[in-house]
């Protein structure tokens, strides 16, 4: 392969603000292009060409700024965008936030050479996600289902469980009756701390599942220009094992928080217009361009879901962040702090949590006939009781009526019992039996989304049984 | 043709120093791949173009070609059942061409150039004909014939004709002699996409868009010719609703605009409409659909222009004399492309970063639907119903303010509806018509002479509620009266029976207009019984516990559209149920005699 770095090595940097690079008379650069920063050290940075002048360039150094100086800083610039190198042997490795190996294994055999930006897919041969994933965590598995192809992330707050839940679904994610499970999963740390990435490892080390991990790993520590970069890396890692290896892949991306501070600040460095909260007005295409490389295609055998996990700065869902996820995304689970408090696992805050897909991947034939209705009494009942416990809070429990107080004790022991589940892997006829469980403590005139027929069947036997 | 070189690159927009002159709004071709790209700002020395495809790699000194011409569409038979790109790229050609992902550079017509199309001519030679005269006929899909018109702004004397036969998109297929001398016309021309078609003159909206949602049809209709929003938070069910008005609505001929939406969803209207039966003709939906895809990862710049793309083909069919509907999701994506090319562009701001000039846009683009004359005098409509959302679900935002300026159905969706799974999640205290006196006379002349009252009558129910229910919230329901606690018993059952509504359930997703009268009489007979047994001493309360209240409740998806004559049964169990708990007494007046 002939080598498409040119030979030349420019000078003329006029000036380093924040990631940026801003450097005169440089011809025949093309945008977005990539480019060696060469330090007065010699050591070799990346970058990119991010905008272009009639007399100078702007680059953005992946690996921050620090020590440059305007005589020392030499650029070397190649005529091809990004890339990643991919090939056999990707998982089970460990890698950085910008796609190298750092396990000290050898290198990865380079089969391919893939864009790290990705090209979006052509919505005419894309596949309808239409299989159930069972994630054995009862909230999803009912309430909000997974199927293959979908992008469901998860919007919590600092310091809640959702690693754990994230952990989880990667151990316990299957297709229904198939006993272990077919999924690759890629995990792209960004912006977190040693600790939770290494966590993470070492959880899935102790199930063995390990030779089915890809790792990529941009720390707190690191420079978060880098962080623009390492969920792209992730992607293009698992849009080969999903296309050209015909994997199923489960991305794993934490924390998109972080992901996003990184954006406004290079954004900020640009003197771009703010929109929201100082985040760029164009910060939903760019993290549609994250989202959107979920999916299923027509005729090839591999999958990829993604479950991001998001913080919502103060727990506030209308933060530009979620709030501009919840729009791109097929969905959200939201983790309560007030469950999680109260020791209940995963503290999944039904209320706010969709699955948009939930009707492709459910009903006959895919899980149960009686599936969608099943949710959508629980998701009607839950919402009453709800309700009532507010108004209960504020006029008193005392002139509660009968049907009330059933509703009442309804809503605990769904928090009790089906929600909590600790991490106990439940299937989803274990989990259809306790809905349908708690469901039968209601009384009939209040199943209004349950045909006779379905209360005839599941309901009726639990109250006698 | 002029050419540009660029010298200046920052996202999907360039700056060029020209040679020779290129006009604003002229359609561009960027570099050696043939980026397609439209000029958007003239200013001295420099043109500033916007590329509609991925910019990466552009280096200075491109090329940028004119065409002379601005950003058109090409209109004619064949669009139907089709899915294109913002800028009217064939989707399924190119994936057969390039694959399964996109590719910049892509150049693919819009039409197939070799397709044939049975073309039978309507008019004679020597007949003096103008923009918009029928010259022929074409059936293009299932029972949707095309018809072929003069271009708008053309005229003369029909000179030649071609005979009933198979032509290409692009042969002649009549000769006038006009002033200009001799003028040839083939079945597909183009139009420049930021410029409505012309119709003879406006008309009235007067009859309703049926969709067969009750709240929409029976609460907050859309008119044939109106515009309608509807603005929801994420997860409120936006797109699922817009699917299914594009699904049950009753135009002829649909277009649907993803605009900077999920790929997932395109797949999911590919994957469904071909199935689908239209309710009313039988046909399949496909057939009457046109789809313009461009989702949220496909180029900024061409979601700007794919609303126009849109709507520019809306019009050709509506210049038919067809009702056609145009769904647009969303309009905030459309006006977010608005604001990252003016961003790039180093506009002053004006709202929260938008440019000052988006309510003017938001205003024309609006301003094309409407009950029209088309140029051959013939009534044709065109509806557009848009999403809209809004950041943090805030209705104040610019977006969703400058719109209802301009739309007159104003369809709110509501988060704590959604979440509690009640579908469609339209809150009726907050969406308004305008367009419901306009419709007024359709229902009455058709079986609903009622509808005005009971309508209003169920709107002040659901009033009532909320007003009570903030009193609930303050003294506990135990302290209000026993009328009063009827009401939210009554308002209760009857949002439960009446609003929602299942887009899942086979039976519910498409409720005719007759069956959502005769659910409105159920839900009105119901109401008026509970006040009968209320006002004999009955406890409010003890109407929940009556069997026939979840039928009442589930009388949507219970009762088909073809089986009425279960709501007089319906109607017949509610009085005897209501008689049990306070017996009527003898019908005839004893003291009338």
């Amino acid at each position: 392969m002939i080598s498409a770095a040119r030979s030349l090595l420019h000078t003329g940097v006029t000036s380093v603000q924040g990631p940026l690079v801003f450097v005169r008379n440089v011809r025949g650069a093309g945008l977005y292009d990539r480019v060696d920063v060469i330090t007065p050290e010699d050591a070799i940075r990346s970058g990119r060409v991010v905008a272009i002048s009639e007399d100078r360039i702007i680059v953005e150094v992946f690996q921050g700024t620090d020590g440059l100086s305007l005589q020392g800083t030499r650029l070397r610039l190649f005529d091809e965008p990004v890339t990643l190198d991919v090939g056999p042997g990707m998982l089970g490795r460990v890698y950085d936030g910008l796609g190298k190996p750092t396990d000290g294994g050898p290198p990865i055999p380079a089969r391919a050479r893939m864009r790290v930006d990705g090209n979006a897919i052509n919505p005419v041969r894309r596949d309808v996600p239409s299989e159930f994933i069972e994630t054995g965590i009862s909230a999803i598995d009912a309430m909000n289902s997974l199927v293959r192809g979908q992008k469901l992330p998860v919007f919590s707050g600092s310091g809640l469980s959702h690693d754990r839940l994230a952990s989880n679904i990667a151990r316990f994610a299957r297709l229904r009756g198939t006993d272990s499970t077919d999924f690759a999963i890629v995990f792209a740390a960004i912006g977190v701390t040693f600790d939770t990435a290494d966590h993470f490892r070492r959880e899935m080390d102790e199930y063995g599942a390990l030779e089915r991990i890809a790792l990529f790993l941009n720390l707190a520590s690191d420079p978060s220009a880098e962080r623009l970069l390492t969920p792209r890396v992730a992607l293009t890692a698992a849009e080969y094992l999903a296309y050209h290896e015909g994997r199923h892949v489960l991305v794993i991306v934490t924390d998109v928080t972080n992901y996003c501070e990184a954006l406004r600040e290079v954004s900020s460095s640009h003197g771009e217009v703010p929109s929201r909260k100082g985040y760029p007005g164009y910060m939903y295409s760019d993290l549609a361009s994250l989202y959107e490389r979920a999916g299923r295609i027509r005729d090839r055998a591999g999958s990829i879901t993604q479950v991001p996990i998001l913080t919502m700065p103060n727990d506030d869902i209308t933060h530009p962040i979620p709030d501009l996820s919840g729009y791109i995304t097929e969905g959200q689970i939201v983790l309560s702090r007030d469950l999680e408090r109260r020791g209940v696992f995963p503290p999944v805050a039904l209320l706010p949590c969709l699955s948009r897909l939930m009707n492709k991947g459910t009903g006959a034939g895919m899980t149960s006939a009686d599936h969608p209705a099943l949710a959508a009494q629980l998701y009607s009942s839950y919402a009453q009781a709800q309700r009532l416990k507010l108004l209960s809070s504020v006029v008193g429990e005392e002139g509660l009526s009968a049907s009330d107080r059933d509703l009442l004790a309804f809503l605990e022991r769904m928090e009790s019992e089906f929600l909590d589940q600790g991490d106990e892997r439940r299937t989803l006829e274990e989990t259809f039996d306790i809905a349908w469980r708690l469901l039968a403590q209601l009384p009939d005139e209040s199943l209004v989304r349950l045909a006779d027929r379905q209360i005839a069947e599941h309901i009726v036997a639990h109250r006698h049984g | 043709m002029s050419e540009a070189r660029v010298f200046w690159i920052n996202g999907p927009v360039l700056k060029a120093r020209p040679v020779g002159s290129l006009q604003m709004k002229e359609a561009v071709f960027v570099g050696e791949e043939r980026l397609a790209a439209e000029v958007i700002r003239l200013d001295g020395d420099a043109v500033t173009v916007q590329v509609f495809e991925d910019t990466t790699g552009l280096k200075p000194g491109a090329v940028v070609r004119g065409s002379g011409l601005p950003l058109a569409v090409s209109l004619g038979p064949g669009m139907l059942g089709s899915m294109f790109d913002g800028i009217q790229r064939p989707l399924s050609t190119i994936a057969s061409s390039h694959g399964d992902f996109f590719r910049a550079g892509v150049e693919a017509p819009a039409l197939d150039p070799e397709q044939r199309w049975r073309f039978t001519p309507k008019l004679d030679v020597g007949v003096a004909v103008v923009g918009g005269t029928v010259l022929g006929e074409v059936p293009e899909s299932g029972n949707t014939s095309s018809r072929i018109l003069v271009p708008p702004g053309v005229s003369g004397t029909l000179t030649w004709i071609a005979p009933q036969g198979d032509y290409k998109g692009a042969e002649t297929i009549a000769r006038l002699h006009g002033e200009s001398g001799e003028r040839q016309i083939a079945m597909v021309n183009r139009w420049p996409i930021r410029q409505p078609r012309p119709s003879a003159r406006r008309l009235s909206t007067e009859q309703p868009l049926l969709t067969g949602q009750r709240i929409i049809d029976t609460f907050f209709p859309v008119a044939k010719g109106g515009a309608a929003s509807l603005p929801g938070g994420f997860g409120t069910g936006k797109t699922v609703l817009l699917q299914t008005l594009a699904k049950w609505c009753d135009a002829d001929v649909i277009v649907y605009v993803g605009c900077g939406e999920r790929g997932n969803e395109m797949a999911d209207v590919l994957d469904e409409f071909p199935e689908l039966e239209d309710p009313l003709t039988g046909r399949k939906l496909m057939e009457r659909t046109v789809l313009i895809a461009n989702t949220s990862n496909m180029p900024v710049a061409a979601r700007e222009a794919s609303i126009y793309t849109g709507m520019t083909i809306a019009e050709y069919y509506r210049d038919q004399g067809h009702h056609v509907a145009l769904f647009a999701d969303s309009i905030s994506r459309w006006a977010e492309a608005l604001r990252e090319i003016s961003g790039r562009l180093e506009e002053l701001p004006a709202e929260e970063g938008y440019p000052a000039y988006l309510p003017t846009r938001l205003a024309e683009f609006f301003e094309r639907a409407g009950s029209v004359s088309t140029l051959q005098g013939v009534p044709a409509s065109l509806t557009v119903v848009a999403t809209v959302s809004p950041p943090g679900g805030d209705f104040s935002e610019p977006v969703t303010a400058h719109t209802r300026r301009y739309v007159k159905s104003f369809l709110a969706l509501d988060k704590v509806r959604a979440q509690a799974r009640f579908y469609p999640a339209i809150d009726p205290l907050q969406s308004y018509s305008g367009y419901v006196q306009h419709t007024e006379r359709w229902w009455t002349s058709h079986g609903g002479v009622r509808w005005a009252s009971l309508t209003k009558n169920v709107l002040a129910l659901l009033e009532e509620q909320s007003r009570l229910e903030k009193m609930v919230k303050i003294v506990g329901r135990d302290a209000l009266p026993a009328a009063q606690r009827l009401v939210l018993v009554c308002a209760e059952i009857v949002v439960e029976a009446l609003l929602r509504q299942s887009a899942f359930s086979e039976i519910d997703r498409y409720c005719s207009s007759e069956k959502q009268m005769s659910m409105l009489n159920v839900a009105d007979d119901f109401l008026s019984q509970s006040q009968r047994v209320v006002e004999a001493g009955v406890d409010p309360d003890t109407i929940l516990t009556l069997p026939v209240v979840r039928r009442v409740q589930r009388m949507g998806e219970d009762i088909a559209n073809d089986d009425l004559e279960a709501f007089s049964a319906l109607t017949h169990d509610i009085s005897t149920a209501f008689s049990a708990l306070a017996p009527t007494f003898a019908q005839n007046d004893d003291n009338a005699a």
